[in-house]
């Protein structure tokens, strides 16, 4: 991959936080990376590690106290954290969609389904009622709705989940958008549903040569449907890879340990293996890696140094251990710098 | 129906229904929905009985009717001789000394404005568990137990994470010595690497304490790791039930095939998905004869008409299929 495909999303050393009465908190710290015509990146990691508000960012939807501090977002050339609300609502629904997980709570209760896709498109296109309409069918029909005219006059609450989120991606594909944010789709979805979703979604994507951003926390459905796969954690990237590689021969510790850690259907295990700890919390954010603190292998400088993002043909990590600097770097002590006992980590190592 | 099994048995379910009804305004008719309809089977000591089925197939209305959370309709739930379902008052406490259960949501179950030493030693107390001069050094130690420091005794509920809250559930279900506990989705809500200390834990205290679990989920591969046998619940049924490397080898009925191909897993090879159609069927409208024929790629007329039996396809294996192989 990398330079023979054009980019249509590039997210370039991304800084959002939240405004505070006094101070601000930083979360997303320096995220980067492209989303390729035609394929599907999946982002996945732990809750609270930036994901939906990476996409959040994207469509221009932070909530009130949120704000980019630095970065850009460039789609088709375009940097999207320079434009302004009515230019912002110009692009979303049109050239940039986003689904998201529970569709009950995106879809209005009180117009009809129909109304609500016919909406979008009468919103973005000069067209008329009737024929607004009469794509929202189209859509519907797209989608795989079973009797699709009569569904367009139900309200949300008539309709089962799976087939509301198929509501969801009909007003989603309804203006032919080039590229769609999907945060996890599926999440609220049963296994059987889900299957029909994820199915649905490649067939779109490959009919129309549209991008797919999925955000998502499942690693099941990230190896079934992405091409290539983000890993964040802690609002940092640490590791990218295109699908089999980073199943196969996960690099940063912290994807290899998530890998480890879920039961598979083809393996027995008395234990799981785990990652000792849990995520830091933003106001607590180690200086260094800040994976740090749950590393098995971390050394010394690890808990002061934050580690670059070592790009590398089709696989880029942040972590030391892949860098020249790791065999001089020096081994864990459970000291840290002043010679203070680092409690906390040691608790951790035990 | 007879799905008994020469181990010690625990607790033994006997065609075990609970309806609810629904409607019956002026103008519309009462409606039941056949949340759990006809169970039956049977848990033995020691072992963990992993329950799995889409939402809405009635698996937490079982689990909860099990403990009497709710009242069956009918059926019997015998344990160590009692039907649960007859329980008077004083009885029923002393049942639920024995039965615990742990929900899928802590922040729900566990009241806001308690600390956590008070919500222990409340329970620990109503159950007189140890006498008041060792109940702080007990409920300590079992603090450590589930993996939360001593400190968590003077905590509230909100300053936890979410992993923690769950062993602090744990820690309550724990605190009054039970021999059956209940999972219903337990580590659901949590993520990956959390989920993975959880499920550790739970089964270091089973090996520890000789408990018994009934896990009920709607994720496959987290029922098969942690269940010795599992039941398949559609609609409010039992549709399979089996040891749990005969059930994911050999499936037997076309539901629980279906439902196992359409699990995303992680590894390479990628089997022939067998997409289902449609949806559930609402428990409102039940189809009639087998209650999966609306949606089984393997139907036939028979199965429109018949419902089938719950019986034996093989050694320890049930289902309930016409065509079960």
């Amino acid at each position: 991959m990398g330079e023979k495909m054009d980019a249509q999303l590039k997210v370039e050393d991304l800084h959002v936080g939240f405004k505070q009465k006094k101070s601000s908190v930083n979360i997303l710290n320096g995220v980067s990376f492209q989303v390729y015509k035609g394929e599907t990146l999946c982002i996945v990691g732990e809750s609270g590690c930036g994901k939906s508000l990476t996409s959040l960012s994207i469509m221009g939807l932070l909530p009130k106290q949120g704000e980019v501090q630095g970065g850009k977002i460039e789609f088709e050339g375009e940097n999207l954290v320079q434009k302004n609300m009515k230019q912002m609502s110009r692009l979303r629904g049109n050239d940039l969609s986003m689904i998201f997980q529970e569709p009950m709570t995106s879809l209005n209760p009180v117009h009809t389904v129909g109304k609500q896709v016919a909406e979008v498109v009468r919103t973005h296109r000069q067209v008329g009622k009737k024929e607004a309409y009469s794509r929202a069918l189209e859509m519907f029909e797209l989608v795989g709705i079973p009797s699709p005219a009569e569904r367009l006059h139900n309200y949300p609450h008539e309709l089962s989940g799976g087939m509301r989120q198929r509501v969801m991606i009909a007003m989603a594909l309804a203006c032919n958008p080039k590229l769609l944010i999907a945060d996890e789709p599926t999440t609220a979805l049963d296994v059987t549903i889900q299957a029909q979703i994820l199915e649905l979604l490649n067939d779109i994507k490959a009919e129309r040569q549209m991008s797919i951003m999925m955000i998502t926390h499942d690693l099941g459905v990230v190896s079934e449907v992405a091409d290539r796969v983000l890993v964040m954690y802690a609002g940092e990237v640490i590791e990218c890879a295109n699908n089999r590689q980073l199943f196969n021969n996960p690099q940063h510790p912290y994807t290899q340990g998530l890998i480890a850690s879920i039961p598979k259907l083809k393996e027995e295990k008395d234990e799981l293996p785990i990652i000792e700890g849990s995520v830091p919390s933003p106001e607590k954010m180690p200086k260094g890696c800040r994976f740090s603190t749950r590393c098995p292998f971390a050394k010394q400088e690890c808990l002061t140094d934050s580690p670059p993002l070592q790009e590398a043909e089709e696989h880029t990590v942040r972590c030391w251990m892949h860098t020249d600097r790791w065999e001089e770097m020096t081994p864990w002590k459970g000291v840290d710098e002043d010679g203070r006992e680092a409690t906390e980590q040691d608790l951790i190592r035990s | 129906m007879d799905v008994k099994q020469p181990n010690k048995i625990l607790l033994e379910v006997n065609g075990l229904k609970k309806y609810f009804s629904t409607g019956g305004g002026m103008l519309k008719k009462k409606q039941q929905v056949k949340a759990v309809d006809d169970m039956t089977f049977t848990v033995k000591e020691g072992e963990t009985l992993g329950i799995v089925g889409e939402s809405g197939c009635g698996k937490s209305t079982m689990g909860r009717t099990l403990l009497r959370l709710q009242h069956p309709t009918a059926g019997e739930v015998i344990y160590n001789g009692q039907d649960i379902a007859k329980l008077k008052n004083k009885d029923l406490r002393k049942l639920r000394k024995d039965i615990q259960i742990i929900f899928q949501d802590p922040f729900g179950s566990l009241n806001p404005r308690m600390t956590v030493g008070a919500m222990l030693s409340e329970i620990v107390r109503t159950h007189d568990i140890v006498s008041k001069k060792e109940e702080k050094k007990y409920l300590e130690e079992l603090l450590l137990e589930v993996g939360l420091t001593p400190a968590a005794y003077w905590k509230y509920p909100h300053e936890f994470s979410g992993g923690q809250r769950q062993r602090v559930s744990i820690a309550r279900a724990l605190a009054v010595q039970p021999k059956l506990i209940i999972c219903d989705e337990a580590v659901s809500a949590l993520d990956v690497s959390v989920q993975a200390q959880v499920l550790n834990l739970l089964q270091h205290l089973k090996k520890k304490h000789g408990l018994t679990y009934i896990f009920i989920s709607h994720d496959l591969s987290v029922v098969k790791h942690i269940s010795d046998r599992v039941g398949v619940m559609y609609l409010g049924k039992l549709v399979e039930l089996s040891d749990k490397h005969d059930l994911y080898e050999r499936p037997a009925h076309p539901y629980t095939q279906a439902l196992f191909s359409a699990i995303p897993d992680i590894t390479e090879e990628k089997q022939e998905r067998i997409v289902l159609k449609g949806d559930v069927p609402s428990p409102l409208h039940i189809p009639s004869g087998c209650r999966f024929h609306t949606r089984c790629p393997l139907a036939t007329d028979k199965c429109v008409e018949e419902a089938p039996v719950f019986e034996q396809v093989r050694d320890g294996h049930y289902a309930a299929c016409h065509y079960a192989e």
